[in-house]
């Protein structure tokens, strides 16, 4: 099924998970990734058991963050 | 070597300000032409942490962003905040934070409110920090 990830169109096996989708896009650093399907966060407890869809959006955000010391 | 135009960094400078006594951040969006690195774009975001030694983006204002971006044809170069109180360099936290070494990272230091201080770095996986030359125009 098709699917849109980072803004390019791809190809994935039906019921792929959102950790699938991670380890398949050979996402750095994945436990410091926020995941949104169609604009929605997902929680990461969940990236085992969310499927994507057909014609889904996914984003992977990095944590942005830091402090002065 | 990483260009900003002037009205760009008026603006984080701005920004900044204004989110005075807390640090404050944003991204950077723009085109990569070999070693030359434009910021075609700022993005002000805010500090959630609303602190003046923490700061996280707002996830939401990150994905509208992102997607600005890609929307403008830009590529995502980068982020910025600012050090409050603190030189502009990366501190420990800023280190271990810091999960994309493909991007850079600028600093803005306002200890001198009069005589800010801008700096942008690289940090590797192994948390190595690299000064990269910011030419502001």
């Amino acid at each position: 099924m098709k699917v849109t990830v980072a803004g390019e169109k791809k190809e994935i096996e039906q019921g792929t998970t959102i950790a699938k989708l991670i380890v398949d896009e050979k996402v750095e650093n994945p436990e410091y990734v926020t995941v949104t399907v169609n604009d929605e966060f997902v929680e990461s407890d969940d990236f085992e058991t969310t499927q994507l869809n057909e014609n889904d959006t996914v984003e992977f955000l990095y944590f942005m963050g830091g402090g002065a010391f | 070597m990483l260009y900003l135009k002037k009205e760009d960094y008026e603006k984080i400078l701005a920004h900044c300000k204004e989110g005075l006594p807390n640090e404050a951040c944003g991204l950077i969006g723009g085109t990569i032409e070999g070693d030359k690195r434009s910021i075609q774009k700022v993005y002000l975001l805010t500090n959630i942490d609303q602190s003046n030694e923490h700061f996280s983006m707002d996830p939401k204002e990150q994905l509208a962003a992102v997607k600005d971006m890609r929307a403008n044809g830009l590529k995502l170069l980068g982020n910025f905040h600012s050090h409050p109180e603190s030189p502009s360099r990366p501190s420990e936290e800023d280190k271990r934070l810091a999960y994309d070494s493909k991007v850079n990272y600028l600093i803005l230091s306002l200890m001198d409110l009069e005589n800010p201080v801008f700096n942008a770095f690289r940090i590797d996986e192994e948390k190595n920090v690299t000064k990269e030359e910011l030419v502001i125009e």
